[in-house]
């Protein structure tokens, strides 16, 4: 049997329900101190004074860094990591010292002790539509364009026998994986050692070199288990420049742990986002034209453009199109990827509106979907590799119930329980991403496969162990596997869902390269290894739209005197490719649909206009779903085939699951309720004052 | 030259060891374990109680020891992870999420195996929780009662559903 697909147990999966499987800051070198990062009280400022040596007078505080006298780095094309070179403050929260300490205790009594003066401005923090600071900028996110448009819009909109025209907002919402960032940081003999919770270390150690003007081979980064990122540790975040300059200053090791409080500043979140659609449709149900406007914001001392109508360009056929992305430079901290960035805002958008235009034109939600499904992509023109959109649709319908659904909102009771559901549809982009690996016989009959890849929760090493056991014909048990350090093959980062799709290629290739050497080959004693690159692979793929797909159902229940909001049902049904692991990838599809719950109904960043900050900056303000919010969620996948993708077939799951799954959950609570909420979260007080007494 | 920063000796029972530790009185129970007993497998995600990270037993009892200064665990005996059970001999709660891929980074894991194991025992002995219809049956919890009972434990990578199967099934 393949060991493709098999339900494997996690590698590390002993060590981690153990405790034996160590994260970065856990780590603890001989002889080394602890530092505590000093945040900005004040946004928008400057700083004027700095009362270092009153620290310093300190029983156990072994220095204080500040722009005065912190190394000059070299700019590594991230405004975020110059960090201690300017006494500019950008935003509240940004650092503006670094206390180093004997103890922990001692480092953050010190840190709060430090007096700084600052001189401040007028805060402009608030992202509205309408900023007069929005611009267009070169591109967004990912390289994709600003501005897209085909056809004409306007004249589409002025024939439609049908229109929607409204605006959808999503909050700041923060990744908040379970383990803060942190790093331990150590310099010897010109070498530096970095412990740090990264998704991708090879990158981290490129920054690194060009930021400390040091050459990369003198860096190694160790990532080998990682607390869960969703983004936020998809490239290096202040953490890392701060406990490497102070490690380099004092002559020691240096460890230094972002508290939670700190996350909401310095670890990136996702921008607020407002995405105006406009739907036009004939009297078939047919789109005539679709446009997506949306904006978001920055901050003034990097550019981050949130791709938010890049998925409204994919989704349905309609011969007049046009989407825009605008975004405002404002006194915050720069905002960065979360868990699907673009595809979680604009989706939640577009799929709120089409479930809108479904009821103005008394067409089934799912039926107009399927009615507007393109036969190639409908901005491009390119073929579809594969998509199987409708099939998600008619097969989750068939296994939630949905067929018979009244279309009424607000008329069905339980008790003192308005009930109602809902559907959306989901995708997200199969990318691919240049890797290396290296695969080695033993002499003992077993096998090493070796490669920089992260596994942040995703089930990464077992599911590259099976790829290689696979192209081997031999047992998974006799695959070891190395991942998480960057002295192994050099390897994307675990983003864009494009983890696996990246690294099994290269390891799938470096496989099958091991099995010709070893045809004619004896293995010596030490080993006999093949190396491959997939650079060359992926430039030569043929160009066609690469896309997994998904829909979500979901049935929610709203308490009649609160507004309270339960899911109380939901089920995924996705089309992402060959699943590699279906016991992990279920996890993965539960984990982002577990994600949407908490961005529909939970998470909401509030932003003090006064002070610049976000104010809930901690996991007792900031919520995020608990155990008694998430429903038994079920995940059903169609046995996809696609063989344009990459020779392991799989299109990437790890944030598709969080992609229309708020949608869903709205439509769900405005089929209970009758009330259409457009700004999440969505919470008690947006419904409360609409219910009807209870009889 | 700083002068030295005030430590105080502090006896800790942890996993059946006694630890004479020499510790800054402001230390809490979770950094001792950490930064001082080599003890990593508890985990710091928020240091104010709000996440259940860091969750071990205290006298059998679930606590937060970011909550707890070490000194106050005096005369206590303190269950970690690593004291529940190890690669050779498991501990049934941590067999299930092995089982049922009950986690998925694993840094909010410990916290959630640690309050499953108190969780279970507080039910045993009848605790009821606000989800609790019938004050004077001990039976075998439903997931209605997991869920509820398991909410001090945040899992950002959402492993909730995985979670609860786990628990319950080492309930049944
Ligand atoms: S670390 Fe103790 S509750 Fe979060
Ligand atoms: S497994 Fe990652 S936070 Fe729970």
């Amino acid at each position: 049997m393949s060991a493709l697909g098999a339900p494997l147990r996690r590698l590390e999966g002993t060590a981690k329900v153990t405790g034996a499987a160590r994260y970065s800051f856990e780590h603890t070198p001989d002889g080394c101190v602890y530092a505590w990062p000093v945040q900005s009280t004040a946004a928008m400022s400057r700083i004027i004074a700095i009362d270092v040596d009153a620290v310093l007078a300190m029983p156990g505080v072994v220095d204080v860094i500040t722009a005065d006298d912190a190394e000059r780095l070299e700019d590594a094309d991230d405004g975020e990591l110059m960090v201690l070179q300017s006494s500019n403050v950008a935003y509240r929260g940004q650092v503006v010292a670094l206390v180093v300490a004997e103890s922990l205790e001692t480092a953050r009594e010190a840190a709060t002790r430090l007096r700084v003066d600052y001189q401040t401005g007028d805060v402009d923090a608030v992202l509205e539509p309408g900023h007069p600071k929005l611009y267009a900028p070169d591109e967004v996110n990912a390289g994709f364009p600003t501005d897209t448009s085909v056809g004409d819009i306007d004249q589409a909109l002025a024939q439609a026998h049908a229109v929607v025209d409204h605006t959808y907002s999503t909050p700041a919402q923060f990744n908040s994986p379970m383990e803060p960032h942190a790093t331990v940081a150590t310099w010897s003999d010109g070498r530096l050692d970095v412990f740090e919770s990264s998704q991708g270390s090879s990158s981290t150690v490129q920054i690194l070199s060009t930021l400390f003007g040091i050459p990369a081979a003198d860096i190694t980064v160790d990532s080998q288990h990682v607390g869960g990122g969703f983004g936020a540790k998809g490239s290096p975040r202040p953490n890392v420049v701060l406990a490497v300059m102070a490690a380099r200053r004092v002559g020691r090791p240096v460890k230094l742990a972002y508290t939670r409080q700190m996350m909401f500043a310095l670890a990136g979140y996702r921008t607020p986002t407002f995405s105006r659609i406009r739907l036009a449709a004939g009297e078939d149900g047919r789109l005539l034209g679709l446009a997506h406007d949306a904006i978001s914001q920055t901050s003034t001392i990097e550019e981050f453009t949130e791709q938010t109508a890049e998925s409204s360009r994919h989704m349905y056929a309609a011969p007049h199109r046009s989407t825009s992305h605008r975004v405002a430079a404002l006194d915050v901290p720069t905002p960065r990827w979360m868990r699907a960035p673009g595809e979680m805002p604009g989706m939640f958008a577009l799929e709120s509106a089409i479930d809108e235009l479904a009821h103005e034109m008394g067409i089934d939600p799912v039926e107009l979907r399927v009615l507007n499904e393109p036969a190639s992509d409908p901005e491009s023109g390119k073929d579809f590799s594969s998509r199987h959109l409708v099939d998600c649709l008619r097969r989750g319908a068939a296994a939630f119930g949905w067929e018979g659904r009244d279309p009424a909102p607000g008329v069905r009771r339980d008790g003192r329980w308005l009930v109602g559901t809902g559907v959306a549809s989901a995708l997200y982009p199969a990318m691919v991403m240049p890797s290396s690996a290296r695969v080695t016989a033993r002499r003992d009959g077993d096998y090493l496969v070796e490669i920089n890849a992260a596994d942040i929760g995703t089930g990464a090493r077992t599911v590259l162990a099976q790829v290689t056991a696979d192209r081997l014909g031999v047992d998974v048990d006799r695959v070891d596997i190395r991942i998480g350090v960057s002295s192994l093959p050099q390897a994307s980062i675990a983003g864009g869902s494009a983890g696996t799709a990246s690294w099994g290629w290269a390891v799938s290739k470096a496989s099958l390269a091991l099995v010709d050497r070893l045809k004619d080959e004896a293995v010596p004693d030490d080993g006999l290894s093949a190396e491959a690159d997939t650079a060359d692979d992926i430039e030569a793929m043929a160009d066609v739209d690469r896309h997994a797909y998904g829909a979500h159902f979901a049935e929610v229940r709203v308490d009649l005197d609160s507004g309270e909001i339960a899911v109380s049902r939901m089920l995924g049904v996705f089309a992402a490719g060959r699943i590699l692991n279906s016991r992990t990838a279920r996890s993965q599809f539960i984990g982002g649909m577990t994600m949407g719950v908490s961005g529909a109904l939970h998470e909401h960043g509030v932003m003090d206009a006064v002070h610049g900050d976000y104010a809930n900056h901690d996991l007792a303000t900031y919520h995020v779903a608990a155990c008694a919010d998430v429903p038994d969620i079920r995940v059903e996948w169609l046995d996809e085939h696609d063989d344009q993708l990459n020779p392991v077939g799989g299109k990437g799951i790890g944030e598709i699951g969080n992609v229309g799954a708020a949608a869903a959950v709205a439509n769900a609570v405005w089929h209970a309720t009758g009330v259409r909420v457009r700004d999440l979260p969505i919470q008690p007080d947006a419904l409360v004052r609409h219910l009807p007494m209870r009889g | 030259m700083t002068p030295p920063v005030t430590t105080q000796r502090v006896d800790l029972e942890v996993n059946g060891v006694q630890h004479a530790c020499d510790l800054d009185p402001r230390t809490t129970l979770l950094d001792a374990l950490r930064e001082h007993l080599d003890l990593t497998g508890s985990k710091k995600g928020c240091d104010h109680g709000q996440c259940g990270a860091c969750t071990v037993l205290v006298d059998g009892r679930r606590t937060n020891s970011c909550l707890l200064l070490a000194v106050a665990a005096e005369g206590s005996t303190v269950t970690t992870i690593e004291g529940l059970g190890g690669p050779d001999l498991p501990h049934p709660v941590q067999e299930a999420f092995l089982e049922h891929d009950a986690y998925q980074c694993g840094y909010c894991t410990p916290g959630q195996i640690c309050s499953a194991v108190g969780m279970l025992d507080e039910a045993a002995q009848g605790w009821p929780s606000v989800v609790t219809d019938d004050l004077t049956d001990a039976g075998e919890l439903g997931t209605d009662e997991i869920r509820e009972r398991m909410s001090g434990n945040i899992c950002r990578c959402g492993a909730y559903v995985n979670i609860v199967t786990a628990i319950a099934a080492v309930d049944a």
